[in-house]
């Protein structure tokens, strides 16, 4: 428990300076929580919840509370870049009429184009005032790649046209932490899938800073919060993978608390959509599941408050947390046959960037194509 | 004040990176508007040669707002090109996520993104709640969150931002401006239903989401039919996006219906909102299957805003001119003879009314959006382009619905032809829609009860070359998909998106696209705080990252498809 311990500690340190800074917002946390019929007991239930989510003993979950309180003394600033406002889409879909919704009504958003009231030079002196009057303070984070082709200029915003890569320097330069929201601006996205015509980039190719991935296409709200209150709690950030992501939420593969294991172990597929196995609910392997590379908690979170996610709705995993993957993982609805599937231990720093390019240990295509052939149904199917 | 060139970028509340450009005259009163797109991505250059089953997912990406439309669009293009006629049921599934990202996506582009351009909040603070609460009742017999209380707590949340100075995402707007119309009364309503829809938006999402597997980008198509066959299949599943579909319908009917009758009787005389349209041809195209062959809506061209005529559309009449937009190319082409070859000119400096900057060269190129034009003209689409062309049809339902509209707010017909029609219009799409969502969902149980099937299977054969398309409407407006596949590969790819029509700069005719039309003759208050010109340019919804696309030279050979009617695939 020693690690913990330290890491209690510095919880304790990070919040009472925290406490110190002067609040964004009038009205502290629990009024509103009340306002809002959430009682004290409701509230801890939650952040026990996120506690366990960020894969913290429960001693921490009345530090997650007061994290939580302290939301308001770090504004954000959200930028967009080369992207498809999916991923600011997803943020709009944090729970609701619970806590999470709440908690971005009380973290004070200064800039999102999305979101917010001013535009063009209001909207821009927005900008510069959050990154003046909260230097060192606001969390920067970035939605879309950074297009780096021809100086930059693909993207250009604001009245003096600055390119995405000036302005990402700039909103950079005096943030907290960066954090870069979903696939694009963590590994380039869509618009970096061969041949990748703006050379876009993912944001910490282009910036020295230290930054941290929140990858998926897009990210569920819930990696996007529970990567907030862990910064607010640590003033560090978390436990990272060879991709910059979190490993409380990247650490298992989909694969491994998949839904549809059990059929998976059983050699029980779905052969064609629509077939009995699709109404079964049988793996989804054959059809392109790309769940045994791909490190994410969608299997455990899923999306739109639990309502479904792509697995459980009869179509493979994409793989949309992995860097490259429009590239890596396609075709997306045929089985990787060169690629192999890691041991079952294996964890993505063990299999590092290797996993995508076929060399990696663990059982190899070959063998688990003859373990399928073993317990498969198919010729019942057929 | 020496410059008359007012810049705003970036227009906020839009999908993607806007920026537009006025030059007024002294009374303020706008001559000349032009449109810049400034992100370039080029996903259909990326979707050359890969498999055609991963075109849907890829081509979703190009929007995260009306996410869904582009992989439906992907889909039912290679579907068309290889002949694959999914079963019944995945067409009724298709169209009830068609109907459920409306609901949410109109809701979502009236209160959030649009909605602060018609409502103060700062006003707000000021009014009496009690008074408010009344006010409600004017509008709609059974008002949502509009109680005394409601309201009072709707006020101390937002004190709490103002209360501090922080105004967060509400810092900086354009409040106070003298083309707010609304009392402070009808603006703590509407400001609660802001609220209120962030709400509602979520439960619209999860509605969607059961049978599309997550909002935004679903993940439950495939080329030949749907994944989601045991959602489809369980009676919990179907209750469960019923209960969710009632409560979204309901907020429709109950807030966002009342809402637009309140700017109706509040803006009625506004100057501001009663222009805002310079081009009046209208084109949309079919949507919604409610049962087998039976579409909600039709597709149809209108001319100079004449409702006595509607024409079929045909395709060989669509042309795009690049003259001002950053591609090489001199003479307008028709899309599927499209060439694309990027080619960057920027901004110059220059002088603003807010002070020096980048400002676009309207004599060069100066923007990343190509003008589409059909017989020469350009074109509005959107939601106003479907009522206005259904109405004209006589569709039934929408005739209903415009004239039950008319009627309620004293409004004349011509009234639909404005900034104040085309708000309206996209809410009465929705209305109409949510009254007809249930008979696509009733089919589906119908259908159910004898038919289970969910998928046809299909081959592609790397012998043979395939061609196809998809035409339908989307939440913006027309949307079509264009595809080749040769080597069992997408040789070519193309979308012709709707915010691309709305959106384009002048051609070399000098004839002006929708948006830069609708500006011209709008008088400003301030023109450092243009809050007239974002209204107007919200009001059509864009979405700028579909409107910039590439394609390809091969494209040419798409040149002899066999064009008839504008009719998607299965549904649309
Ligand atoms: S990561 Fe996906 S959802 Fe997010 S901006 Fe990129 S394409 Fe859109
Ligand atoms: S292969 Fe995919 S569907 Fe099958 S068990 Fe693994 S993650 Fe689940």
């Amino acid at each position: 428990m020693n690690s913990y311990d330290s890491l209690l500690k510095q919880a304790e340190m990070q919040l009472e300076s925290l406490a110190k800074l002067s609040s964004v917002k009038e009205e502290p946390l629990e009024v509103i929580l009340d306002k809002h019929g959430i009682n004290r007991r409701d509230f801890l239930k939650w952040a026990a919840s996120i506690t366990a989510m960020l894969a913290l003993p429960a001693q921490f979950t009345p530090l997650v509370a007061d994290a939580v309180k302290l939301a308001d003394r770090l504004p954000l600033v959200w930028i967009h870049l080369a992207e498809c406002t999916g991923c600011s889409e997803s943020l709009i879909r944090t729970d609701s009429p619970t806590i999470d919704s709440l908690i971005f009504d009380y973290v004070s958003l200064e800039y999102h184009e999305t979101l917010m009231a001013a535009a063009g030079w209001q909207a821009e002196e927005n900008l510069e005032n959050a990154i003046k009057n909260y230097a060192g303070r606001y969390i920067l984070l970035v939605e879309g790649g950074v297009p780096t082709a021809m100086n930059g200029q693909y993207l250009t915003v604001g009245a003096h046209a600055r390119t995405g890569l000036e302005l990402i320097h700039h909103a950079a330069s005096s943030a907290a932490a960066i954090f870069s929201i979903g696939t694009c601006a963590s590994f380039g996205g869509i618009q970096a899938a061969a041949p990748n015509p703006t050379g876009a980039k993912g944001v910490d190719k282009v910036i020295s800073n230290p930054v941290i991935n929140i990858p998926g296409c897009p990210p569920s709200s819930k990696n996007i919060v529970g990567t907030l209150v862990y910064f607010i709690l640590f003033g560090t950030l978390p436990a990272i993978d060879v991709y910059s992501r979190p490993k409380w939420a990247y650490g298992q593969r989909i694969h491994d608390k998949c839904e549809r294991r059990s059929h998976f172990d059983a050699g029980e597929f779905v052969e064609s959509f629509g077939d009995e196995g699709a109404k079964e609910g049988w793996c989804l392997y054959k059809q392109g599941c790309k769940g045994p590379y791909t490190f994410n908690n969608c299997s455990v979170e899923r999306f739109n408050q639990h309502t479904n996610w792509p697995i459980g709705a009869g179509h493979g995993c994409m793989g949309c947390s992995e860097p490259d993957f429009w590239d890596a993982m396609g075709p997306l609805e045929k089985p990787i046959d060169a690629h192999l599937v890691m041991g079952l231990n294996a964890t993505v720093d063990q299999i590092g960037t290797t996993l995508l390019t076929a060399t990696a240990i663990g059982i190899g295509a070959h063998a688990v194509a003859s373990l399928f052939a073993s317990k498969s149904k198919e010729e019942d199917d057929e | 004040m020496m410059s008359r060139r007012v810049v705003i970028d970036p227009i906020t509340r839009i999908e993607g990176h806007l920026r537009i450009e006025v030059e007024i005259d002294e009374n303020n009163v706008v001559q000349k508007a032009y449109s810049s797109s400034t992100l370039w991505r080029g996903i259909e250059l990326i979707l050359k040669g890969r498999d055609p089953r991963d075109a849907g997912l890829m081509a979703q990406r190009i929007c995260g707002v009306c996410t869904y439309s582009h992989y439906k669009a992907g889909v039912e293009a290679v579907e068309d090109a290889l002949g694959v006629t999914p079963p019944l049921n995945a067409q009724l599934v298709r169209s009830l996520l068609n109907e459920s990202l409306y609901m949410h996506d109109h809701i979502v582009q009236f209160y959030h993104l649009h909605g602060l351009d018609w409502v103060d909040i700062l006003s707000a603070l000021e009014a009496d709640p009690a008074l408010a609460a009344k006010e409600a009742f004017k509008y709609t017999d059974l008002p949502i969150a509009t109680g005394e209380d409601e309201l009072k707590a709707v006020q101390e949340k937002v004190k709490g931002f103002s209360g501090k100075g922080s105004l967060g995402p509400f810092a900086n707007a354009y409040w106070g401006n003298p083309t707010y119309k609304f009392t402070p009364e009808q603006n703590l309503i509407a400001l609660s239903h802001y609220l209120k829809a962030l709400e509602v938006q979520r439960i619209a999402a999860q509605m969607f989401a059961i049978f599309g597997a997550k909002q935004p980008h679903p993940q439950s198509l495939v080329v030949g039919g749907i994944t989601s066959v045991k959602d489809m299949l369980s009676p919990a599943r179907l209750a469960e996006w019923k209960s969710k579909y009632e409560i979204v319908k309901e907020f429709i009917d109950r807030a966002y219906y009342p809402d637009i009758v309140m700017a109706a009787s509040a803006y009625g005389t506004e100057e501001s909102v009663l222009g805002g349209m310079g081009v009046k041809n209208f084109l949309t195209g079919d949507a919604f299957l409610l049962s087998r062959n039976k579409n909600l809506f039709e597709s149809g061209m209108i001319k100079n805003g004449d409702l006595s005529r509607v024409y079929p559309i045909e395709d060989q009449k669509i042309e795009e001119d690049v003259t001002h937009a950053w591609y090489e190319g001199d003479k307008p082409l028709q899309p599927y003879n499209g060439e694309t070859i990027p080619n960057y000119t920027g901004f110059i400096d220059g002088d603003t009314v807010n002070g020096p900057a980048k400002i676009i060269n309207e004599k060069d190129k100066y923007s990343w959006v190509k003008s589409p034009r059909y017989e020469g003209e350009s074109c509005e689409v959107g939601p106003l382009a479907s009522m206005l062309v259904n109405y004209a049809k006589g569709n039934k339902p929408v005739v209903d619905a415009v004239d039950t509209f008319l009627k309620r707010t004293g409004l004349p017909v011509e009234a639909l032809f404005t900034t104040l029609g085309r708000t309206a219009a996209r809410m009465l799409q929705t209305k109409v829609i949510a009254d007809h969502a249930i008979i696509t969902f009733n089919s589906l149980i119908e259908n159910i009860k004898s038919d289970q099937s969910t998928y046809t299977k299909f081959e592609i054969d790397p012998a043979l070359e395939y061609k196809g398309r998809f035409i339908g409407e989307v939440p913006r407006g027309t949307l079509s998909h264009w595809v080749r596949i040769k080597d069992g590969v997408i040789e070519n790819y193309q979308a012709v998106v709707p915010t691309t029509w709305n959106a384009g700069p002048k051609d070399a005719n000098d004839i002006i696209g929708p948006y830069e039309a609708s500006l011209v003759g709008l008088k400003l208050e301030d023109p450092t705080k243009p809050l007239e010109v974002l209204r107007i340019i919200h009001s059509f919804d864009p979405c700028m990252a579909c409107s910039v696309h590439v394609m390809d030279i091969k494209g040419k050979e798409l040149a002899d498809f066999k064009v008839s009617t504008v009719n998607g695939v299965g549904t649309c």
